[in-house]
């Protein structure tokens, strides 16, 4: 039965459509082999997520091989959250890029770019799903690489300088990874993450583990781009296609913050990580840090994609500071800002890439009077605005007001406090930009020519499919919150 | 009848709005008239079921999982939703003279935005729990906010950054705390009879700076300090400074601190443990304050900008006696208030349009050039004074009342200095411009407001005088508050 087969299907499908695009060459064929494999991932993503609400965990044994020897997919309602967001997102922005892409990639190289994107989407879905450690490490190689070739598509040198910088960073992080992996698999014997965990208890005790636990720790630090080690984000996210980075703003960092909650929660175990080894006193000053002094940082950038980085920073240190709290609410908070923030921070950047497209350039201070021209867009970039400051009836009110009211059932009063200050930062980076847009008159001598001048349709109905469900999300928040909460149950209550 | 039906008119009629634009300008004020009517009649209905002791409530929608979004009819709401919705239908008779005569760019957006407003302001006023009122009322500051700065130059960019920023940190910054401190408390936001945080088990002093969040993170109250946005506000359209500045939006702000402290907290609490007795010099320091300050202005809407905030410390100095008769008459107030406020604005508007004057100073004989608008700015400043023949004289004796039966005549005191200060900031300027001889030679007739204008003006001021002579519906509807 093709619905026994979902969890091999998810990652197969948009792995073999790399190799096709190569096949094919032509821009077009590329993007619409490309695009049938993700739409077909997102579907069994879908299907997968329904099983597991229905009937529990799936775990699927790879070629047959049962669990030690073999590897295994293990899928619970945390990753088939993430499984569904992060197809979702990649299908989404797929479609949007094609006009975006065209404009600003080589059409010669157009079959390398969607073949890189469909590896990557490999890599982060096979992240998601895998329920072997050392395969995590594989996928994450596959993403990463793939995705410092996306990111140097960018049609700016700079692009292959931020990839370069990218590329360090991120192999560091990669390779504190796999040390950390190593050291548990030399003090337990083990690559299977239920083993993993099962095995952990018993060997608590030994320096390998604690050595493995301080390298995931900052390895999963640097993939995930927490404060302060997230210099490699802003120039990443700045000089890339504006798809791309639509697209790794929705998904990368939010599956390298997956796998911190799976090592965390699943492997370790909360009693562990913060129990024990007292993760919070290093992760919360840095998150707390973060979200206030990103947020700060983001009101002094004079260019849009940049500010929009820093503030998923910003947003990133929320999601962690909920990790914090170690509480089921607590993580309810975080999983359901993953979500959300996936899904306004993407449309942020799909609506700068429109902007892009239009104006050919993003500095903020000189797109006045923007709303007569793009009205569709500047509105999109508002609605998501307002999501990001945290407005009610927005996604982010959801979020914020989760994470406030986690924290302040733990006692953590000042938590919830520094996280409404960094909430007025964004008033001020958000209002500072729309005001530009809606009321500053041009300042240039020659006027430029008035009249609509709106991004295409093909770029227009993603950003505003994306929009629709953040509303949905956001009128109706319960709907993601209680995913989000068998999300968090799930990590909480170790493996069965 | 379903509350949610008081969201429809001021929604639906926005794509109207929009479709009829500036081509087309009479249908497309005529469409916002016919809205206007229409709402009018559902808050009517809605009146009409509540006094017959009907529960009047809409479905609900689940925001965050325990909390849901949901609107039902109780009598302060009804009040505020029947207060606004007519006043809708003058301010935009008035409007079309105002914004015509005074040739404003962008009506078609200023009348959207307007519509919108009021469609978060039914949402405030049938809000059935504390997450729905947050929502309301952080969606018209959003929804004002393209009002505010409406003229698009340096000035109003400046006046909208300062709205946006006071308001919004207020409501993220204090009041957004208070409201999950007491999700988290009691377990519920909803609105109910004597309150909910008598179970809560908080301690005196948790409450009292749960009281304080509320009282000033609603900025709309405009309690000293958050009250630097109001004046600054003032450079909107006057019919916006009239409506949303001395009606809808400030008016959003004390109903919901009347709200909070006669459903949230209850007024048993409050006058058992006393803790409003940290607020309230704070809030009377407010009322006699603005008041002073308005003595110094020149410029009419500053005057009255002031004017305003003082009076709307009146409201919460009222809702925090917490007695039932001081809060029936800060509600009442609520109506009293905007009667004669909307009056006076109304005539700084048509003074504007007419004579092109803005300084109070100016005004020298103007009287016998505008005697109408003139007579009813006299008429509105007893209504705000709280003089017969005008209206605001039960609402300040309801108040005054209530300091008594709260055991504090010093409040009282607050009260009536505050009096006299508006009889000497406010009757002057209709002296002056009748009796003053003018400055320059004027022209002789009189150049009167366009007709719209005129009639709306006569409008609020006849409706002014009548609730000095009947208030009894409103005090019989307010008498339904179950306060415990």
């Amino acid at each position: 039965m093709i619905a026994d087969q979902l969890p091999a299907l998810t990652i197969v499908l948009p792995m073999l459509a790399a190799p096709l695009c190569v096949l094919a060459r032509r821009p077009l064929a590329c993007w619409v082999i490309a695009l049938c494999a993700n739409f077909l991932a997102v579907l069994s993503a879908w299907g997968m997520f329904w099983q597991v609400r229905d009937d529990g965990v799936i775990r699927y044994a790879l070629g047959g091989w049962a669990a030690p020897t073999g590897i295994e997919y293990y899928v619970d309602m945390m990753n088939a959250t993430m499984l569904l967001l992060v197809s979702f997102i990649s299908c989404v922005v797929l479609v949007y890029a094609y006009r975006s892409v065209n404009k600003s990639v080589q059409s010669a190289k157009h079959y390398l770019f969607y073949a890189a994107w469909m590896l990557c989407l490999t890599g982060l879905l096979g992240i998601c799903i895998t329920g072997d450690a050392f395969n995590v490490f594989v996928f994450l190689e596959i993403s990463s690489l793939s995705m410092y070739m996306l990111i140097a598509f960018g049609n700016d040198k700079r692009a292959l300088f931020a990839s370069f910088r990218y590329l360090i960073m991120g192999s560091i992080g990669a390779s504190f990874i796999l040390i950390g992996i190593g050291f548990l698999y030399a003090a337990t014997g083990a690559l299977n993450m239920v083993d993993l965990a099962q095995r952990i208890p018993d060997a608590e005790s030994q320096r390998a583990v604690l050595v493995a636990f301080s390298f995931l720790t900052i390895g999963l630090m640097i993939k995930s781009a927490v404060f302060p080690l997230h210099g490699w984000l802003a120039n990443a996210y700045q000089h890339s296609p504006v798809a791309v980075t639509a697209f790794l703003a929705g998904t990368a960092t939010k599956v390298s913050l997956y796998v911190l909650l799976r090592f965390f929660f699943s492997i370790f175990g909360p009693g562990y990580s913060f129990g024990s080894m007292f993760l919070n006193v290093v992760l919360l000053p840095a998150a707390v840090a973060g979200f206030l002094m990103l947020s700060l940082v983001a009101i002094f950038q004079t260019d849009l994609r940049r500010m929009l980085a820093y503030s998923s920073v910003a947003q990133i240190g929320y999601i962690i500071a909920a990790f914090c709290l170690a509480s089921q609410s607590g993580l309810t908070a975080g999983i359901v800002h993953i979500i959300n923030h996936g899904i306004i921070k993407t449309v942020l950047f799909m609506s700068v890439g429109c902007i892009l497209y239009r104006v050919g350039h993003t500095h903020s201070n000189s797109l006045d009077n923007l709303f007569h021209k793009m009205p569709l867009t500047v509105t999109a970039f508002i609605l998501s605005g307002l999501g990001l400051i945290g407005v009610p009836l927005t996604v982010g009110f959801v979020s914020k007001f989760s994470l406030i009211s986690a924290s302040m059932e733990r006692g953590w009063w000042m938590i919830g406090a520094l996280v409404l200050l960094s909430s007025l930062f964004a008033i001020v980076y958000i209002g500072r930009v729309v005001e530009i847009m809606l009321f500053r008159k041009s300042r240039n001598s020659t006027p430029e020519p008035v009249g609509r001048h709106e991004a295409p349709m093909m770029m227009l109905i993603p950003m505003y499919v994306l929009i629709g469900i953040s509303i949905w999300f956001g009128v109706s928040g319960s709907t993601t919150l209680a995913v989000a909460s068998e999300a968090a149950a799930a990590l909480l209550g170790g493996y069965q | 009848m379903n509350p949610l039906w008081t969201l429809v008119p001021p929604l639906v009629v926005i794509p109207f709005i929009i479709f009829f634009g500036e081509s087309r300008r009479n249908l497309r004020e005529a469409s916002i008239i016919l809205a206007g009517i229409a709402l009018l009649a559902i808050n009517d209905r809605i009146y009409s079921a509540v006094v017959s002791g009907k529960v009047v409530e809409s479905g609900e929608l689940s925001l965050l999982a325990n909390f849901s979004l949901r609107l039902s009819a109780e009598p302060m709401g009804v009040m505020f939703g029947l207060l606004a919705s007519f006043l809708w239908v003058v301010t935009t008779v008035y409007s079309i003279g105002y914004m015509r005569g005074h040739d404003e760019k962008n009506q078609t957006r200023f009348y959207c935005c307007f519509a919108l407003a009021i469609a978060c302001v039914m949402a405030a006023a049938y809000a059935d729990n504390l997450l729905t009122l947050f929502v309301a009322y952080e969606a018209i500051t959003l929804s004002t906010f393209p009002l505010v700065t409406h003229a698009g130059n340096d000035a109003s960019r400046k006046a909208g950054r300062l709205y946006l920023l006071l308001l919004m940190c207020g409501s993220i910054g204090l009041f957004l705390p208070a409201i999950i401190w007491i999700a988290t408390a009691a377990g519920t936001l909803d609105f109910k009879a004597g309150g909910i945080l008598s179970d809560a088990g908080m301690s005196k002093a948790s409450i009292a700076v749960l009281l304080a969040l509320c009282v000033f993170g609603v900025g709309k109250a405009a309690v000293m300090p958050m009250h630097r946005w109001l004046p600054a506000a003032m450079v909107a359209p006057t019919p916006v400074s009239a409506l949303l500045h001395a009606v809808a939006v400030v008016k959003t702000g004390v109903f919901t601190i009347l709200k909070v402290v006669t459903y949230t907290f209850g007024i048993d609490m409050i006058s058992t443990t006393g803790v409003a007795g940290y607020v309230l010099p704070i809030v009377a320091f407010t009322v006699i304050a603005s008041s002073l300050i308005a003595f110094t202005k020149d410029n009419l809407k500053a005057r009255l900008a002031y004017s305003t905030i003082s009076q709307l410390s009146y409201i919460v100095m009222a809702a925090l006696l917490a007695t039932t008769m001081s809060v029936t008459g800060g509600a009442l107030h609520i109506v009293m208030h905007a009667f004669g406020k909307i009056t006076l604005f109304f005539c700084a508007g048509a003074i504007m349009v007419s004579l092109h004057k803005t300084q109070i100073s100016d005004l020298d004989g103007m009287g016998r050039r505008m005697p109408i608008t003139m007579f009813c700015f006299f008429i509105g400043a007893l209504g705000i004074i709280g003089l017969p023949p005008a209206s605001g004289v039960w609402s300040k004796l309801l108040i005054a009342g209530g300091s008594l039966e709260a055991g504090n005549a010093f409040w009282i005191a607050v009260l009536m200095l505050s009096t006299l200060l508006n009889i000497a900031y406010l009757l002057p300027i209709p002296l002056r411009a009748f009796f003053k001889p003018a400055k320059e030679p004027v022209t002789e007739g009189w150049t009167e407001a366009p007709f719209p204008s005129l009639w709306a003006i006569g409008l609020t001021t006849t409706v002014c005088i009548l609730l000095f002579f009947f208030p009894q519906p409103l005090i019989n509807l307010l008498g339904l508050i179950q306060w415990r």
